[in-house]
């Protein structure tokens, strides 16, 4: 690829990435929404979390099968643990990345 | 005046943090990856600058390593980024009244992440958008520098140190928790999650994020719409 196909590919890329991210903003920030929309949108936050983090780890991060018995999952139980107890972001980051070190140290 | 202003930039900054601490573990290896697929430091930040969606990334260097021409890049980019669109709705909620010009400069910086920590914080009532900028533009500088640097530093950093590849999923999973907050949430939450996995081994690209939410709170409305009826039909 040339840098100027490059640069177009970039742009483009650029482009259909901020349509999507500004167009909810620009519309619905102006506008009353339904209230079955409003209710809806209530529980796409925990949705799209779990949809994030599920496969992340359940799959194998190299061959994306369906794996359990791995580190990302194993480390996931304390960290999810720690993030119950604790209700703390910085404390589970933490916790999650030194559980999660060991066990690749481990396994 | 002027320290309300420095408070609040401060609590952007501190709210942050994990962002930047995921983004460097990823963004390191991403330009790793880019330099081996042949791109320069030049390159690799122009795509960040212009484009600032990780796993986009990612797969658009792999497909121009395995020599794909711009159109399918450019298709691929938008369905693994359109997921972006349930976020930016799910955040307008908490932004109605902003200008026009800070929503767009908002819009840049909505991220998986910054999706993630914003809304939690908006959700507690103790956000606005001035803060959330923060977040979302010392994110990307953040992701920014760090590709830029894994440009240059090829493999001198080990892969997986100090577990840092595991921040974004521990910061995802102390977030969800913090969604938990009754039991329709939680039953719509493993819904989600339960079809995410099967969706990511049949679909390509991000479709698993965004059928699964859409289809899980869906669920969710019906439920509660099935659940009010009852109660109005019982008194």
């Amino acid at each position: 690829m040339t840098f100027e196909n490059y640069l177009l590919c970039v742009l483009g890329m650029g482009l259909v990435t901020f349509i999507p991210r500004w167009i909810p903003l620009a519309w619905l920030s102006t506008r009353d929404i339904p209230e079955i929309m409003k209710e809806w949108l209530r529980f796409i936050p925990a949705c799209i979390l779990s949809a994030l983090v599920a496969p992340a780890i359940f799959l194998d991060a190299s061959t994306g099968r369906f794996q359990m018995l791995q580190p990302r999952f194993l480390a996931a139980i304390p960290t999810l643990f720690f993030a119950l107890k604790t209700r703390s972001l910085g404390g589970t980051v933490i916790v999650g990345m030194v559980v999660y070190w060991i066990m690749n140290k481990l396994i | 005046m002027q320290s309300t202003s420095r408070i609040s930039i401060l609590q952007g900054l501190a709210a942050a943090i994990p962002i930047w601490i995921g983004y460097i573990a990823v963004g390191i290896p991403f330009g790793v990856l880019a330099g081996k697929a042949g791109l320069s430091p030049l390159q690799i930040a122009l795509m960040s600058v212009i484009v600032f969606a990780g796993s986009s990334q990612f797969i658009a260097v792999s497909m121009m390593a395995s020599g794909a021409s711009m159109l399918p890049i450019i298709i691929t980019t938008f369905f693994v980024n359109l997921r972006h669109l349930l976020m930016s709705a799910t955040l307008a909620l908490h932004l109605r009244g902003a200008s026009r010009g800070l929503l767009s400069l908002f819009a840049y910086g909505v991220t998986d992440e910054s999706f993630a920590v914003n809304l939690t914080r908006f959700m507690n009532g103790d956000w606005d958008i001035k803060r959330s900028l923060v977040v979302n533009h010392t994110a990307n500088v953040v992701w920014i520098a760090s590709t830029i640097a894994g440009g240059y530093l090829g493999e001198i950093i080990p892969e997986g140190a100090f577990g840092i590849d595991y921040a974004l999923t521990a910061m995802f999973i102390s977030l969800l928790v913090l969604q938990l907050k009754n039991n329709l949430i939680l039953i719509t939450t493993i819904l989600s999650g339960f079809l995410s996995v099967i969706f990511s081994l049949l679909l390509p690209g991000a479709w698993n994020i965004v059928i699964s939410s859409m289809l899980a709170a869906s669920l969710g409305v019906a439920i509660l719409a099935v659940l009010q009826r009852k109660r109005t039909g019982a008194s």
